[in-house]
């Protein structure tokens, strides 16, 4: 077959004729795994909320309810029930002063407000600087790094803000964010207390 | 056979797209930090570029000449979303640690200069081939730049510590590394083809 002369007629048709298959090839894939990828999301988010949060015997992911810890500003709170009995939330807390787009977090309270765990769901950080955040604050051998087991602070910010985290080496923008994303979990985690001390416990067991 | 395998072995060796053309050095650079993530890269790029090839020469000539760039890219482009939803179901931990790169694989460079320079000139097979010695290489060159990055700054090669994380230099992790890395890996590939010859 000869090569199409570049007319306009020409140059219309194998250009839609192109597209229109490629448009079928994208949609064909994103039916196939459209399943897959929100199998894998949701597993993803279970699989954090089990690992931070304390033994519970519920399904959060049924009675998760939103918190708003500022106007109209808005996360999600999974509760962790043993026996009916709230023993601790986890909250999927999310930050925008990241260096590279939104970071997401599940964070762990126990019903005393210490971090009992957390797992980093999203972020764009740098490779090797930045998107160490899921091992460096957890490094329970490095206290002065580490967040787990401590009950939140004022002085939970890193070292250059005043407060006493050491920041991911060359990543303090990242490490910012990190705090920052805590805190707002924190707040959702307060609303959360006060509401339920609010409410009478029902003992039915 | 032999011009097949001319073909092959071409992209790996006499030009090799990172070390000899140094093309596409924006995911060469950026996302080496690991001998994993380089590798991951260069699978998804080679992959891209044996599907972009294959059309490209199947299509070569019912696209008209003025409109073979866009056409081209549209191609590439499709292709690339196809790796990245895959990557995203099926491997979410690598779809993640890539991040933007992989949607940046559609300006990569190697992926339209092998399209315009080979695939739009050659039958559908040696494109074939073309794609797989150009992507073995890339990935061959991604792959050795994130392991002397990973040892040099961590301690580890693909995750597998030797020594402890500490005495690493950080510099390798980071942007300039990457440059001093792939000077020292073209300098010895210059060294080793002069040689030869």
């Amino acid at each position: 077959m000869k090569k199409l002369e570049s007319s306009f007629k020409n140059m219309v048709i194998s250009l839609t004729l192109i597209s229109v298959m490629v448009a079928a090839l994208l949609a064909l894939v994103y039916n196939v795994t459209k399943e897959p990828i929100s199998l894998a999301e949701k597993q993803k988010q279970e699989k954090a909320i089990k690992d931070v949060t304390p033994d519970f015997n519920n399904n959060p992911t049924d009675e998760k309810f939103e918190v708003e810890i500022q106007n109209g500003d808005k996360l999600t709170v999974f509760p962790a029930k043993k026996e009916g009995q709230l023993v601790g939330i986890a909250v999927e807390t999310n930050t925008t002063k990241g260096f590279n787009g939104t970071i997401k977090i599940m964070v762990g309270f126990d019903i005393d407000g210490v971090i009992i765990n957390y797992s980093v769901l999203k972020h764009a950080e740098t490779p090797g600087l930045g998107a160490k955040m899921q091992e460096w604050f957890s490094n329970t051998s490095k206290p002065n790094q580490s967040v787990i087991n401590r009950k939140w602070t004022n002085d939970m910010k890193v070292k250059k803000d005043g407060g006493d985290v050491d920041a991911i080496t060359a990543a303090t923008i990242s490490s910012r964010a990190f705090m920052d994303a805590l805190n707002r979990a924190y707040q959702a985690y307060q609303k959360v207390i006060e509401n339920d001390s609010q409410t009478p416990k029902s003992e039915d067991e | 056979m032999s011009k097949n395998l001319n073909i092959l072995t071409n992209g790996i060796l006499k030009e090799n797209p990172v070390l000899v053309l140094l093309l596409g050095m924006c995911p060469t650079l950026g996302t080496t930090t690991s001998a994993f993530n380089g590798f991951g890269m260069g699978v998804a790029t080679m992959f891209v570029l044996v599907c972009s090839n294959l059309v490209i020469s199947l299509l070569k000539n019912i696209i008209p000449d003025k409109v073979r760039i866009p056409a081209f890219i549209v191609i590439i482009a499709s292709f690339v979303t196809v790796v990245e939803m895959i990557m995203q179901a099926y491997m979410p931990p690598l779809y993640e640690s890539l991040g933007l790169f992989i949607p940046l694989i559609v300006v990569n460079c190697i992926v339209l200069a092998r399209a315009e320079s080979f695939a739009s000139k050659n039958s559908p097979l040696a494109s074939i081939l073309d794609g797989v010695g150009m992507g073995v290489g890339f990935t061959f060159a991604l792959t050795l730049l994130g392991c002397v990055r990973e040892f040099l700054g961590t301690g580890r090669i693909f995750n597998q510590t030797v020594f402890p994380e500490d005495y690493g230099l950080l510099t390798f992790v980071l942007a300039p590394g990457a440059f001093i890395v792939l000077g020292f890996l073209i300098v010895i590939v210059n060294k080793l083809k002069t040689t030869k010859n």
